[in-house]
């Protein structure tokens, strides 16, 4: 595993829920919660999963933005968890960041130009060239170099996520964190910025976390992708087998709900419908998460299929397994390297 | 042919900023028939949502006015009600779901004291009954536990389950028409799955006509009957919902077939974006407003403003020169989809 750009070792990060005047400890949010993932160079990873699954809690934990609560992070082998801020500047220079808002991710009272040479001015690079440089990433995202004096109000919302990526470029970084980076655009507006992020990464050779809960966004852009629910990975496959071949029924259930635009297809669509909402993560169900909403277990209980033992859920008959014991992510199914964390992990093709 | 519920013609809605008028609606016309959904499509800044909100006159004053138009429901011009009239008529025949339900419900009120009031306000309900009402519409749809959720605050809701609520909330006095601007946007997949289903459950119990909000194209294929899509203020193409998919006929709507990622094609190796980025609303276009953008674009689309003409069926209306008769061929995704 040398040659993973990044590699990432049961990260968790708990974030502690306090009260009173005291802030006396009440409990915790489990964002993150055991996650091991890797990604090798000029690769793109996929993250996708629903609000509060943790994705976010993830990305900003692998750029030290956060301090995770246990885990390991390693960088082209080097295990930067805990190294001394002053090599993570330096090594933030390797790392960068595409934020989700264009309109609150760039600072209204800097000009274009300022905005792009600043992380040059931070890490001294460039020096007397600076003003050629951001020329020149100001043009590369599609940008005209001349509107390097104007504001950030100045531009819309896809320009503006361009004069983001133009400021991630600026240390030219070997891993860029993008957090939802087209889910505020239009359509029309996403599928530009969607083909900058893949020339840029032809071009330069770039390693990319796509952090996004649409589906089918993140199966144009990665080469990889990882199911997250309540801070753990479900699913962990290739593109083309957690499209084709989902295996764990939280995947399945998440490809089923994305509408398609073709009025036949979509009206013909059966497609499985998940009752209630994402348990709090203060208090995550036992063993298998998603317990408390999968129908994959209610089936198994129901079927007989697997001689199991069977549990209540709020009235629910599920497979006693997966209330007590956590499944681990394993590999499952034909493909290689297709991990799917279920106990009773079983193909269906929902698309 | 069955009389339109709504008649909304030439509207405009324009809004003054310091750095001019934001022709936001400019010159919309459409009807909408009972007991159908009819999606309005369009990107931000589209005129979308201030055309649902005209509809309501709930349009921000003094900034917002509507300049000119007519909206006939049942054969009644709202722009000509008083406001005691228009209040009347709001959430008792035209109800409105908005797109974010913790701003559209009151937080310090329980969700079935919002829920019953419309009984109270509207029907003079007792406090007794108005309660019994609002269990009822939770149940509808489909609240778990409605008798004891009926007393809890919004913030006690999901996101999901506030949805639900604003929907029992709008459906409550039986309306006509159901405007739903943008009602899932704000929620994750499987919970826009399980809104979408309950919006249809209720339009068939109440027999309410949707007027569906959306810039999803996804959403729209699956429920709407008719479609319109707006582009810079107007409408740029409207049709019904299969010919819009199969056979666009302006390229703006080629264009935004062909720029979404789909799950159920094979992975393109590029997506095909529409180049540049909308117009500013601050001028009145006399040309093709899509023109800078468009991939096929003509002399003639600069020099003039293509009018709403007929191409294909007999309800199948878009606003480019070339629509009846283009000389170019659509993308090959979307002819291979026809095919297929």
């Amino acid at each position: 595993m040398a040659d993973k750009l990044l590699r990432v070792e049961g990260l968790v990060k708990h974030f502690p829920i306090t009260k009173g005047l005291l802030r006396r400890r009440s409990g915790e949010v489990k964002a993150v919660d055991g996650v091991d993932l890797s990604i090798g160079q000029g690769q793109t990873l996929g993250i996708v999963g629903e609000s509060g699954c943790g994705k976010s809690t993830l990305a900003r934990c692998i750029l030290r933005l956060l301090e995770p609560t246990a885990g390991k992070i390693f960088f082209e082998g080097e295990d930067i968890t805990h190294v001394e801020p002053k090599r993570m500047r330096s090594l933030r220079r390797q790392m960068q960041m595409v934020f989700q808002d264009p309109y609150a991710s760039l600072n209204p009272r800097m000009t274009v130009r300022d905005i792009v040479s600043e992380p040059m001015a931070v890490h001294g690079l460039h020096k007397g060239k600076r003003r050629e440089r951001v020329g020149e990433l100001i043009e590369r995202v599609g940008l005209n170099p001349e509107h390097g004096n104007r504001y950030p109000h100045e531009f819309s919302g896809g320009q503006r996520q361009r004069i983001g990526i133009a400021r991630a470029l600026a240390l030219q970084p070997k891993l860029i964190v993008c957090d939802e980076p087209v889910s505020a655009l239009d359509v029309s507006i996403q599928a530009q910025v969607i083909n900058l992020l893949e020339d840029l990464q032809s071009d330069f050779g770039l390693t990319y976390l796509f952090i996004a809960h649409d589906l089918s966004v993140v199966r144009h852009i990665s080469d990889f992708v990882g199911v997250m629910y309540l801070g753990k990975i479900m699913e962990h496959s290739d593109r083309v087998g957690l499209y084709a071949k989902p295996l764990h029924p939280y995947s399945q259930a998440l490809l089923s709900a994305v509408p398609i635009p073709d009025p036949v297809k979509e009206k013909e669509r059966r497609r499985i419908i998940l009752r209630g909402d994402v348990p709090n993560p203060s208090n995550p169900p036992s063993g298998c998460r998603f317990h408390t909403r999968c129908f994959r277990s209610e089936e198994v209980a129901a079927s007989g299929e697997d001689p199991v033992t069977i549990g209540t859920v709020n009235t629910r008959q599920v497979a006693r397994v997966c209330v007590d014991e956590v499944p681990s992510l394993e590999e499952q199914g034909e493909g290689q390297g297709h991990l799917a964390a279920c106990h009773f992990a079983k193909q269906k093709q929902v698309i | 042919m069955t009389e339109p519920l709504l008649s909304v013609r030439d509207l405009k809605t324009h809004f003054q900023t310091d750095d001019g008028v934001v022709r936001a609606v400019d010159g919309v016309s459409f009807d909408i028939f009972p007991r159908e959904v009819f999606a309005v499509v369009g990107e931000s800044g589209s005129g979308k949502s201030v055309t649902a909100l005209s509809i309501l006159n709930l349009i921000p004053k003094p900034h917002g006015k509507i300049v000119q138009g007519e909206i006939l429901f049942h054969g009644q011009d709202l722009l000509r009600l008083k406001d005691e009239e228009l209040r009347q008529l709001r959430g008792n025949k035209i109800a409105m779901i908005f797109q974010d339900p913790l701003t559209a419900l009151n937080p310090v009120f329980t969700v079935g004291h919002q829920i019953g009031e419309v009984f109270r306000v509207h029907r003079g309900a007792s406090k007794k009954q108005a309660h019994a009402r609002a269990i009822e519409l939770l149940e509808l749809v489909d609240i778990p536990r409605p008798d004891q959720r009926v007393d809890e605050f919004p913030h006690q809701f999901s996101g999901g389950m506030r949805q639900r609520a604003m929907i029992a909330m709008a459906v409550a006095l039986d309306p006509d028409l159901l405007i739903a601007d943008e009602p899932t946007t704000a929620l994750d997949v499987t919970i826009q799955a399980q809104i979408m289903d309950v919006l249809l459950k209720v339009k068939d119990e109440f027999n309410s006509a949707i007027m569906l909000i959306t810039h999803d194209l996804g959403v729209v294929a699956g429920v709407a009957d008719r479609v319109m899509v707006m582009y810079a203020g107007r409408v740029a193409e409207m049709s019904s919902c299969s010919d819009l998919y199969y056979n666009p006929k302006h390229p703006y709507a080629w264009g935004l077939m062909t720029s979404i990622t789909r799950l159920d094609q094979e992975r393109k190796d590029r997506l095909l974006p529409i180049q540049g980025t909308p117009p500013s609303l601050l001028q009145e276009f006399d040309y093709c407003p899509f023109s800078p953008r468009c991939p096929h674009v003509q002399d003639v689309c600069r020099k003039e403003y293509p009018v709403l003409r007929q191409c294909g069926s007999h309800d199948h209306t878009a606003a480019c020169h070339f629509a009846a008769d283009p000389g170019w061929e659509p993308p090959v995704e979307l002819v291979a989809e026809k095919v297929s």
